[in-house]
């Protein structure tokens, strides 16, 4: 029983920290512009640092790591709100990959994301309605020949703009499940509509295509299991995020903390008061136990995959809805400064915001596991 | 990163789980289940009998050294042995504050002459043992102690009042937090002694409590009598041995803690699916919610052992107190709004049922060894560097 990072882990999780600390933006964002990432960094990331290559599999020149460690490394963008491509990329492209693919279609594409060669985005939102994020997958992919034909709109895609590579989900006429299909950049028939979001840390797109034409050898077909597939790549990106989610919280906490201890009212620090001591408190319960929870599921990912499904939907509550009280306590905390644009608090209350609608919502994940307790 | 036991832990397990469903039977059977918080009145004899046995089978103090009767298990192990003592639905223990906190405390800090005679008597349950640290005017703030102990004549005279003192009653002794330094204030002039509870000089009044039931008592000390040598560490040490007690309470016997949790949410639940409420919306999140928060808890004590050897205490341990009694009371709420109208009515003997018992007692659970605003205090100042509460001395 080692609930801790091993000596390695915690130096990949060192060494990231340093790296996201160094290229943070937050202080250069403007008002609802999602933030353009710089491909300096992103080659960085990339090609020196090989983080988008840390789960894909030595045999297509990856490192072979797990979730612990992308948990490690998640932990810190989401502690400084890195901009970058890398969670469509690898979070939920590569993941759509490791989970889908057959093997010709990882020996495509998962060395190019390794090299850094090939950003990624995974559509799957579909629809207007408010609960859009929770609803089932209603595209169709109409089987015709050898090619399926795709139309239709998808909603708040992830880094959908600037993807080189389109990993679509939709219903497929012939296999009646829902499939994942790859589009490439070129395909003729998507039109790509940046949007314009009150969280500039996350760069969301609509999607539209109009009788996109993919070949069948397009369709991921390699799993064993394909009715869970969906839903097993919904649930490993959700992990990823938990572990975000616990980096932000804590910056949070900290900014909280520190402030406490600097600003000085009736004569004394605010953090001697027990009002403000007793929000602290409760932050620093919810913090540690969402890193408990994003800890565990991340080593169920990649240890018990039994535990996958339950572990997900778990920390997606858990940890989304620790993520907001500290983002929104630290505003409290901080009073009138916390209000302003000049101060970093507004980035992480929205950042939490979005996190918590990404990925499903607590209310869906709780149906999850009322359902799985037979309720 | 490793959250699997190992194959000789599971054997362990198994050893223990066997034993347990063996010997939790016959004369022994109708103890599954009783005792503890809110029913730790009832079956004196035959509880008494299977804390015998228990000690005769050698499972009391496993983590000893083996010197002093114990296995010398290691953390993990206790672990699985309270695991598995609260899967299989064990009577609540009588011996454990003996057990649990006075013998490490003697481990720590007694001498080699009390460690002989008192481990004995903790092992084989034959003595029982109960803790004097609050008082009226020392609740939340410990370091207000008042009660009085004079050394005369090569003995410790004490004279003051103890209170929520657990099992008093059925105790044979009691570790005791008094000032025997008249002149001190606060932490200082404290000493920790080890006092008889049969003499003259005590006198043993219950509380009842809102469940109408009594488990902690007053305990009145009027020149009660005990040999000098019965003191833990030096005179003035009081304080420093007292919260060494204080730091042994965890560790070891959260895990079981949290399968007896389990086994109540899981009746609370099957309830709910039984009479409908599971599909009312609220009930439904709120179920959610307990079963993810007892989820947590389980990975946050699993991070604690890990770090339990560390010196400074981790945050996940700072949490513990706070996380489990805030939930377990929402969850003694959450079995009676389950329940419906029902849960207005008491057994026709006129006895609370166990979830009304459940949903009064977990009320304390939120005061007693520090109440959840002292433990935000502590984790505010200890977890996040946060000033300290200033001390108003009188």
């Amino acid at each position: 029983m080692q609930f801790a990072f091993s000596e390695d882990q915690h130096w990949l999780k060192s060494s990231a920290r340093r790296f996201c600390e160094e290229n943070a933006v937050l202080g250069q964002l403007r008002p609802n512009i999602p933030a353009a990432y710089s491909l300096s960094i992103w080659e960085q990331m990339s090609q020196e640092l090989g983080w988008t290559g840390l789960i894909v599999p030595e045999t297509y020149g990856g490192a072979g790591l797990g979730f612990v460690e992308l948990a490690a490394l998640q932990e810190e963008m989401g502690r400084y709100l890195l901009p970058s491509p890398f969670f469509s990329t690898v979070c939920l492209g590569t993941n759509a990959l490791l989970t889908a693919a057959n093997e010709e279609q990882k020996a495509t594409y998962l060395p190019r994301i390794a090299a850094g060669e090939l950003r990624v985005a995974v559509a799957y939102v579909d629809g207007d309605s408010p609960h859009s994020t929770d609803s089932p997958v209603t595209m169709k992919a109409l089987r015709e020949g050898e090619h399926y034909s795709l139309t239709g709109k998808k909603r708040y895609v992830l880094d959908g703009l600037t993807a080189q590579l389109l990993i679509v989900a939709a219903k497929a006429s012939d296999t009646e499940r829902i499939e994942f299909f790859v589009v490439p950049e070129d395909a003729s028939g998507v039109t790509r509509t940046q949007r314009a979001t009150m969280d500039p840390t996350r760069c969301l797109a609509d999607l539209e295509f109009e009788s996109v034409k993919v070949p069948v050898s397009q369709k991921l077909d390699g799993s064993k299991h394909p009715d869970q597939v969906f839903q097993a790549v919904i649930d490993s990106a959700a992990v990823a995020l938990a572990a975000e989610q616990v980096g932000g919280a804590e910056r949070c906490l900290e900014m909280a903390v520190a402030y406490a201890k600097e600003r000085h009212q009736f004569g004394q620090p605010i953090g001697a008061f027990q009002a403000i001591k007793h929000k602290c408190a409760d932050m620093l319960l919810q913090l540690e136990s969402a890193r408990s929870a994003a800890y565990y599921a991340a080593w169920a990912a990649s240890h018990a995959p039994d535990e996958l499904s339950s572990m997900a939907a778990l920390s997606k509550v858990y940890c989304s809805e620790a993520y907001f009280e500290c983002a929104a306590e630290n505003i409290q905390i901080h009073g009138g400064i916390g209000f302003t644009w000049e101060h970093e608090a507004h980035f992480y209350f929205k950042r939490a915001q979005s996190d918590e609608l990404f990925l499903g919502t607590p209310a869906m994940h709780r149906e999850r596991i009322a359902q799985e307790l037979g309720l | 990163m490793d959250l699997k036991f190992t194959a000789e832990e599971e054997a362990f397990r198994e050893e223990v789980r066997s034993w347990l469903e063996e010997n939790l039977a016959g004369e022994f059977a109708l103890l599954r289940g009783r005792g503890g918080p809110g029913d730790e009145h009832v079956l004196y004899e035959e509880r008494r009998a299977w804390e015998r046995h228990l000690g005769a089978a050698g499972w009391i103090g496993i983590g000893w050294p083996k010197e002093y009767g114990g296995k010398d298990l290691d953390l993990t192990k206790q672990v699985i042995f309270n695991e598995e003592y609260a899967r299989a639905n064990a009577p609540g223990r009588m011996s454990h504050i003996g057990e649990h906190l006075l013998a490490p405390t003697l481990i720590a800090f007694g001498t080699e002459e009390q460690r002989t005679r008192f481990l004995p008597g903790i092992r084989d349950a034959t003595e029982l043992w109960c803790q004097g640290y609050s008082e009226p005017n020392a609740g939340s703030d410990l370091a207000g102690v008042q009660t009085k102990a004079i050394l005369e004549d090569g003995q410790w005279s004490i004279t003051g009042q103890k209170i929520w003192t657990s099992l008093a009653h059925w105790s044979d002794w009691c570790f005791v937090l008094c000032r025997s330094d008249q002149e001190s204030r606060r932490h200082k002039g404290l000493s920790y002694l080890l006092v008889p509870m049969q003499q003259d000089g005590i006198d043993i009044r219950p509380i009842m409590q809102m469940t109408g039931t009594s488990e902690f008592s007053e305990v009145f000390f009027d020149n009660a009598k005990t040999d000098e040598k019965n003191i833990v560490g030096r005179p003035g040490d009081g304080w420093k041995v007292a919260l060494g007690t204080l730091a042994f309470e965890r560790g070891a016997s959260t895990l079981g803690q949290q399968l007896s949790f389990q086994n109540e949410l899981d009746a609370i639940v099957e309830m709910a699916k039984k009479n409908g409420a599971a599909k009312r919306p609220e009930i439904r999140k709120r179920i959610v919610d307990a079963v993810i928060g007892l989820k947590i808890m389980r990975f946050n004590a699993l991070r604690m052992l890990t770090n339990i050897e560390k010196a400074e205490l981790s945050r996940e341990a700072l949490i513990m107190k706070l996380f489990w009694a805030t939930w377990h009371r929402d969850m003694g709420k959450l079995a009676m709004d389950v329940l419906g109208p029902e849960s207005q009515l008491a057994e026709e003997n006129a006895e609370l049922t166990a979830l009304q018992r459940l949903f009064l007692f977990t009320r304390s659970d939120t005061i007693y060894a520090g109440s959840n605003e002292i433990q935000k205090n502590i984790i505010a100042e200890r977890g996040l560097d946060l000033p300290r509460v200033k001390t108003v001395l009188k």
